[in-house]
């Protein structure tokens, strides 16, 4: 036998974390995403754009999940995730904080946590996630821990979405508007926790509305237009341009 | 259309006599002792609230505070465990949803809640037909063209008339949000009550977000759950802090950026 695939070990820092390349996806006969590329190495980066420019739709294709009809290549750790069953994708060590919350409104917060926590993915960067980790991360859970999903507030919802995703001990976690619907003392908690696992090597693609958010916790700053990546940029440079922020964030009509 | 109305609101802190309400002092809305038990869980208890009209009022506090419930309470969602809820001087405690808005009472949801196989424009129609026509009569079609206008320039006032004709299933989750603002505003409130309105939308919509409410008619009472303090602190003439159910400290923006507890329990260090 020759050397058994890397299934067990981390794989070799060398290969590209994510590599996405001549991307499509179709509603229908809309195209959502068109020809979209580009790779990313460990660490965080940020997807920006307006509304309906395709966002969610490269979140879900990524992680299988309704992609009406998707072509192109996706690669995480060299493994292509085109045609892959979601959960099989997330077991690759792929976590996903999905937009709108998408709980078990019968679940209580600590069988939602429970539940994820077994189908985790195994090779750990840093300190292994816990519920209990979990719960220092968000105090509030904790009181909730007995609620049902649907007894959870809109922020409370999102808090235990954030952590669902976090005790599979992923390397990856697509986070489609974490910050939505948070207060602004568990925004500035949840950056600084984010930032903190980014250290300890755990790497984010992160969808945000939020431009504080999304300026905070990533260098590199991509922006979506009309389905594909119109170009990219530094979270100073957004953070700091309000042409580029009127151009590609504001409401006018783009030019094409 | 949006701000033409004359003789606004003056001193829009002042409760404004209403024709018809019970008394010249009568808020818009009266709450007293309100409050709402989920199992062994008090979400809300003991508010007391008056709101003005043509005020704006922001509910500020952390998640799980009580303040989703509590417009839930107010618009009737949901019934109050305890206390009373006057609108415009007429006790609504234990009336129906739709009691309140016909009084004129619109608001928008955290979670869209929209019929997903109408287009941008038929829902948008349908919420002001829903307020005013009672039924679909095709005869009387100049009025509907009325109505078909109204709701357009309602989208555009939400920046989402680029997508008229098509389906709300195929929007995205911030368009959702854009959709559900136009269907409040079109169905012309005397109170809107707006549950994080920018949560989704981009920093452009933000802008036009801020604007358009900013520009509302002063008569229009306005209630605004929002995250975003940007927003909220600039449009709000007063806020309500609530934590755990109660309501904590009430005041101006100013008063409110200040408060220490405010802070510890809100913003945060910013």
């Amino acid at each position: 036998m020759t050397e058994p695939a890397a299934a067990s070990v981390a794989p070799a820092p060398t290969t590209t974390l994510l590599e996405i390349a001549g991307l499509d996806a179709f509603y229908g006969k809309a195209r959502v995403l068109d020809d979209l590329s580009f790779t990313m190495e460990r660490g965080s980066l940020a997807i920006v754009g307006r509304n309906g420019m395709g966002k969610t739709t490269l979140c879900n294709a990524i992680m299988g999940i309704a992609p009406p009809h998707a072509t192109g290549s996706i690669r995480f750790e060299g493994k292509e995730l085109v045609g892959g069953q979601s959960h099989k994708i997330a077991r690759h060590g792929i976590g996903y904080v999905p937009q709108g919350r998408r709980l078990f409104p019968s679940l209580t917060v600590d069988e939602h946590l429970r539940i994820a926590s077994r189908s985790a993915a195994g090779a750990q960067t840093g300190e292994e996630w816990t519920r209990e980790r979990v719960y220092e991360l968000f105090p509030r859970l904790a009181e909730r821990k007995r609620n049902g999903g649907a007894q959870l507030s809109g922020g409370e919802q999102q808090m235990l979405a954030i952590g669902r995703a976090l005790v599979t001990n992923p390397r990856l976690v697509v986070m489609d508007e974490p910050s939505e619907g948070l207060a602004p003392a568990i925004i500035e908690n949840m950056i600084e926790t984010f930032r903190e696992l980014e250290r300890e090597g755990l790497s984010l693609l992160l969808i945000e509305q939020n431009l504080g958010v999304a300026t905070s916790l990533a260098e590199r700053q991509l922006i979506m237009v009309a389905g594909s990546i119109a170009t990219e940029t530094t979270a100073a440079t957004l953070a700091g341009d309000s042409e580029l922020q009127r151009r590609y964030l504001g409401v006018e009509p783009l030019a094409h | 259309m949006s701000n033409d109305e004359k003789n606004g609101v003056g001193d829009r802190l002042e409760p404004v006599p209403h024709a018809g309400s019970a008394g010249s002092s009568a808020p818009t809305l009266r709450l007293r002792g309100v409050g709402r038990r989920f199992g062994g869980l008090l979400a809300v208890r003991e508010v007391d609230l008056d709101v003005a009209q043509g005020e704006r009022r922001a509910v500020l506090g952390p998640n799980g505070a009580g303040k989703t419930t509590l417009f839930n309470l107010i618009c009737g969602d949901m019934p109050a465990s305890s206390g009373t809820i006057e609108l415009y001087g007429e006790d609504v405690t234990r009336s129906p949803a739709r009691t309140r808005v016909k009084l004129g009472l619109a608001r928008t949801y955290q979670q869209s809640r929209q019929f997903l196989g109408l287009t941008v424009e038929d829902s948008i129609y349908l919420s002001i037909v829903g307020v005013e026509g009672g039924r679909l009569r095709p005869v009387m079609l100049g009025r509907d063209a009325q109505m078909r206008d109204r709701a357009r320039d309602a989208a555009g006032r939400v920046a989402i008339d680029h997508k008229l004709r098509e389906r709300v299933g195929d929007l995205s989750h911030g368009e959702h949000r854009q959709v559900a603002i136009a269907m409040a505003l079109a169905a012309r409130p005397r109170m809107l009550m707006l549950d994080e309105p920018a949560s989704g939308l981009s920093r452009g919509e933000r802008v036009l977000l801020t604007e358009l409410l900013l520009g509302l008619d002063p008569s229009i009472t306005l209630i605004l759950i929002e995250h975003d303090m940007d927003i909220a602190l600039r449009v709000a003439h007063s806020v309500t802090m609530m934590h755990d159910g109660r309501v904590i400290v009430e005041g101006t923006p100013d008063e409110i950026r200040a408060n220490q507890t405010v802070h510890d329990l809100y913003l945060g260090r910013t």
